[in-house]
């Protein structure tokens, strides 16, 4: 959708006083539910998600299954409560999409041939949304799994990149996503680079997605960041409670 | 899950025989209960409740709609619970199932019959357009005694409601304010859960205790100390005497109960 809203002036300062590059406030705990194997709260911006792992334990019903490795499966779901106007509660197409994504992304990194048969259930529950869900759920899932003790070959990690009123920036708040001109949401595994998951919608020259592909990959290195630091955290937490 | 509660159920019934409870508390006493409002800023009001390990969040969203054609002055209450797999291993995904469709109608059940929002002063236009109360329960943390962790959150969360009215001003009609107000509200009715097993009777059940019940009993108590809703569950059964065990402590944690939500939305 166009628009002629000034999304960011000449001077490169966004709506909400960011400069292009800058990722709004972060905010991960790691541990937070007593039910769940793993667990972790995410506040991005505006955005709060809380992501529940269960597993690995046996896949029903049985069809599902795979002999040879876990299957993962991610379930995004958004609150009836968490947008403007009252959504419906339940899966939706939109939802639908967003889980499949994810749970190919994070198939990548888990060791799935660890657990023939089994499945790993990935809980994400969209509480607040301010644009960005999506990349603030599997953030918020790379730690949950990490906090289950899920075997993985990294921390998978995501972030947008964008471009409003022509400029390729990172990390698009609600009015960019709504009146931008392209939305570029990546998850990369950190460690190697390699990219978990890719969409884009909007209008992007082959040099711009260079550009907003890069930004990402830079800003999903920073998320990455944050996200050992809550990992770090809960556990200097438990070995402080046990040293006293 | 067959042969786990049999040993959980010699593990509690011979700890209640002394008079004790798994996690130290006495038979009547509940665990520490948290409350936060205003957590979700999309949401016209919310909270999140903690009741020991148990965690509901609960929000309210508003909007314009046509009323019940049998109550045309009044606005509409709307309340659903989901139980996300996020909460339990074993909630699953899926349309609400029977669980929780009750645990929504006793929330709802609760709200409406005590008359806790003035949903006559929600009508804009007697019989076209009136406002529409939307309760959504969304469970985090299942530890047991879901029905007072979501009508407390529920209660919480509409104190803090304010009505968008300046949102919807395009479809309000001409007269009508359109400045943002609070949702209006009466005094709020307390549920408190008890359930038994064997003879004991005990409050605030927390999982472990609620798998190997044989009963339960909600009780919605007013600030006169009226009754204003129950709802008995399981397959068990309870004596006169033991319900009213039950409506006695339901009374006594209720003012408890109310006096912390009234502390926490007033200020």
């Amino acid at each position: 959708m166009k628009s002629d809203i000034e999304l960011i002036t000449s001077e490169g300062k966004r709506l909400d006083g960011r400069g292009p590059e800058d990722i709004r406030k972060i905010k991960i705990e790691a541990g937070v539910l007593h039910r769940a194997d793993g667990s972790c709260y995410l506040e991005w911006g505006g955005n709060k998600v809380l992501v529940a792992v269960y597993g690995p334990r046996e896949a029903v019903p049985r069809h599902t299954q795979n002999p040879l490795r876990a299957i993962v499966q991610a379930r995004y779901n958004m609150a009836a409560f968490s947008v403007e106007d009252r959504k419906r509660p339940g899966p939706d197409r939109r939802s639908v999409e967003i889980s499949k994504v994810i749970s190919e992304a994070l198939e990548k990194v888990i060791l799935t041939e660890q657990f023939p048969r089994a499945t790993v259930n990935v809980n994400i529950e969209v509480l607040d949304a301010e644009a960005g869900t999506r990349c603030a759920g599997l953030t918020a899932a790379g730690v949950a799994l990490i906090d289950a003790g899920i075997p993985m070959r990294d921390i998978p990690v995501a972030i947008a990149a964008g471009k409003i009123n022509g400029q390729v920036v990172l990390d698009l708040g609600k009015e960019e996503d709504n009146f931008g001109d392209a939305d570029l949401p990546v998850a990369i595994s950190p460690r190697t680079g390699e990219v978990l998951l890719l969409q884009m919608d909007g209008h992007l020259t082959v040099d711009e997605f260079n550009q907003a592909f890069d930004l990402a990959v830079k800003g999903c290195h920073a998320v990455s960041e944050i996200q050992k630091k809550a990992v770090m955290h809960k556990y200097q937490a438990i070995a402080a409670e046990v040293q006293e | 899950m067959t042969i786990v509660p049999i040993i959980k159920r010699d593990y509690i019934t011979n700890l209640g025989a002394q008079g004790k409870r798994i996690d130290g508390r006495s038979f009547d006493q509940y665990r520490t209960i948290e409350i936060e409002t205003k957590v979700v800023n999309k949401a016209e009001g919310s909270a999140r409740v903690k009741i020991g390990n148990t965690q509901v969040l609960v929000g309210i969203k508003m909007g314009l709609g046509e009323p019940f054609p049998d109550t045309p002055n009044m606005g509409v209450l709307s309340t659903a619970a989901e139980l996300v797999p996020l909460a339990s291993p074993d909630f699953e995904s899926g349309p609400p199932r029977e669980d929780a469709i009750e645990l929504a109608r006793v929330v709802d059940r609760g709200v409406r019959e005590s008359k806790v929002v003035d949903v006559e002063k929600l009508v804009v236009t007697p019989g076209e357009l009136v406002w529409l109360v939307f309760i959504d329960i969304h469970v985090l943390d299942y530890d047991g005694n879901l029905f007072d962790a979501a009508s407390l959150g529920a209660l919480a969360a509409l104190s803090t409601t304010i009505v968008p009215a300046k949102r919807f001003e395009e479809q309000l009609p001409e007269g009508y304010q359109k400045e943002d107000f609070p949702l209006p509200m009466s005094e709020p009715p307390i549920s408190c859960t008890a359930v038994k097993i064997n003879d004991f009777v005990l409050f605030d059940p927390c999982f472990d205790e609620e798998v190997i019940a044989d009963v339960r009993l909600t009780v919605a108590t007013d600030h006169n100390g009226d009754i204003r809703a129950m709802q008995k569950g399981l397959s068990g059964s309870f004596s006169k005497d033991e319900i009213q065990k039950v409506i006695k402590g339901a009374l006594d944690n209720g003012k408890e109960i109310r006096k912390k939500l009234i502390e926490i939305t007033s200020s």
